[in-house]
């Protein structure tokens, strides 16, 4: 078995060490519904940050909305702090293509200019369609998963986070 | 039963009426309308979802506020807006509905929101685009005639909702001249559809319709007694410009009567939200203290309007 799903507390750990390295004292969180906003909540708390958690659902800005129109319930995005000028770390649970980072940068400008954006993942499955890679990852996949299976964090009723692989 | 505004998928092609829209889809709408209602706080209060379409007002009857609202909630979805006073235009030199519907086809229309004087029309304009093969075009209907102004019945729920969280505990007034209101309508078909046990309409005989108890809603003709412990009070607009023949002796007398005061409506729960789809006839069926007093609930209707159309066009536009 070429990839085994790794534990995703451990990676949680491993991912906000990496983080804490190059963390700055104006440095922001904004997670990326749903599975980023767990995990930057763990985050958040871990590292201590000053400013609340931002959040983004980036239904608004998919790129195929015009092939499949809205579907789940969106959230509201909420942002409550000015990212002019700041370091703001997007988290996501998972990433892949690179659309849905695409779609949370192109509505993070609708909010201001951020001095600096990077990107926190727990997990980076390959198989990119866009330029985008991450500026912190705590686990990178070796073999490309079957195509349609789609790789997601769920939280249990006590609030512990795991990674599921899901068959298309 | 074929419910034109849904599509094979049970989803919505166009919104004509909110009489027989599931619950489902009526919930959806104002979930989907939720995040809207954070665009407006943003350095850039547009999203990207109706880039490249054009939505086309077509107001064959005049309006400022729902005309607006619609133009607003479709620039925030970054689409192209073409505003036309057909009260004002081609059909006073004798161009028929559906020819002036071709030509801004022909224009490269991907929305029509539609306000007519007769009840119908948008329903006319839905199916003539059924029938020519060109579904990808949405009909929105900003009010037709008497019949129906769905998204005024949709903007009102989501304000209801905002306030009292639950539908199915509340009990609800609507006040005033119901005989010529397609607000009303729309208002006690959702209110219904969402689950209200107990819908009010309180009015004179002369401006209520007579099929009322089948809309199942109670009816009174006594304002005190029709206001006793409700939670949410929805006036209507006195429809001056609709009215024909001596319904009324005069708009004072009215007011004494039917007018929403600040002592009727203490009558109402004390946290009770008083609703008004505007323009308010103040002194009319609305005392000032009441529209400008805590329980008013008015503008931030307006606020919701923008959302709650924001919610409805991005659905009609997309997946297709």
């Amino acid at each position: 078995m070429p990839n085994l799903i790794p534990d995703a507390e451990v990676l949680c750990e491993q991912l906000a060490a990496k983080i804490a390295e190059q963390l700055t004292a104006d440095s922001v969180l904004i997670g990326v519904h749903t599975g980023g906003v767990w995990l930057a909540e763990r985050l958040h708390a871990m590292l201590g940050i000053s400013e609340p958690l931002g959040t983004l659902d980036v239904a608004f800005y998919r790129d195929d909305y015009s092939s499949r129109g809205l579907h789940a319930r969106p959230r509201k995005s909420e942002i409550p702090f000015d990212i002019d000028d700041r370091p703001v770390i997007l988290v996501d649970d998972v990433l892949y293509t690179g659309r849905t980072t695409r779609a949370a940068l192109n509505e993070l400008f609708d909010y201001g200019r951020p001095g600096r954006v990077e990107l926190a993942v727990l997990v980076d499955r390959g198989e990119r369609q866009l330029p985008i890679a991450p500026t912190y990852c705590a686990h990178t996949l070796t073999e490309p998963l079957p195509a349609g299976s789609r790789l997601r964090l769920v939280r249990d009723d006590a609030g512990v986070l795991s990674l599921r692989l899901l068959d298309a | 039963m074929h419910n034109p505004q849904l599509n094979a998928k049970g989803e919505l092609q166009h919104l004509l009426t909110l009489d027989g829209l599931p619950r489902a889809i009526l919930e959806q709408i104002l979930d989907i309308a939720e995040p809207f209602t954070e665009v407006a706080e943003r350095e850039v209060k547009k999203l990207p979802l109706l880039r490249g379409k054009s939505v086309f007002n077509v107001f064959f009857e005049n309006s400022t506020r729902t005309r607006t609202t619609f133009e607003i909630a479709a620039k925030r979805l970054s689409a192209d807006v073409i505003n036309l006073n057909v009260a004002t235009s081609s059909t006073n030199k004798g161009e028929t509905l559906l020819d002036t519907i071709d030509n801004l086809c022909a224009m490269g229309a991907d929305m029509f929101v539609v306000r007519h004087a007769s009840s119908g029309a948008p329903y006319l304009i839905a199916e003539h685009l059924q029938a020519t093969g060109r579904e990808h075009i949405s009909v929105v209907n900003a009010g037709d005639g008497r019949h129906a102004h769905p998204t005024q019945g949709l903007l009102d729920m989501y304000t209801i909702r905002h306030y009292k969280k639950d539908f199915t505990n509340l009990t609800v007034a609507v006040v005033g001249d119901v005989l010529h209101s397609r607000v009303a309508r729309s208002e006690i078909a959702a209110l219904t559809t969402l689950g209200v046990p107990e819908v009010r309409v309180i009015g004179p005989k002369t401006l209520l319709p007579t099929d009322l108890e089948r809309m199942g809603v109670r009816v009174f003709h006594d304002m005190r007694e029709g206001l006793k412990g409700v939670d949410v009070v929805m006036m209507l607009r006195l429809q001056n410009e609709r009215m024909q023949g001596a319904l009324l002796p005069s708009s004072q007398e009215y007011f004494k009567v039917w007018g929403l005061t600040p002592e009727k409506l203490a009558l109402a729960k004390p946290d009770a939200i008083v609703l008004h789809p505007g323009p308010m006839n103040r002194g009319v069926e609305i005392d000032s203290a009441v529209a400008d007093g805590q329980n008013a609930v008015i503008l931030p209707q307006v606020t919701f309007g923008i959302a709650v159309r924001m919610a409805v066009m991005s659905m009609l536009a997309g997946g297709k």
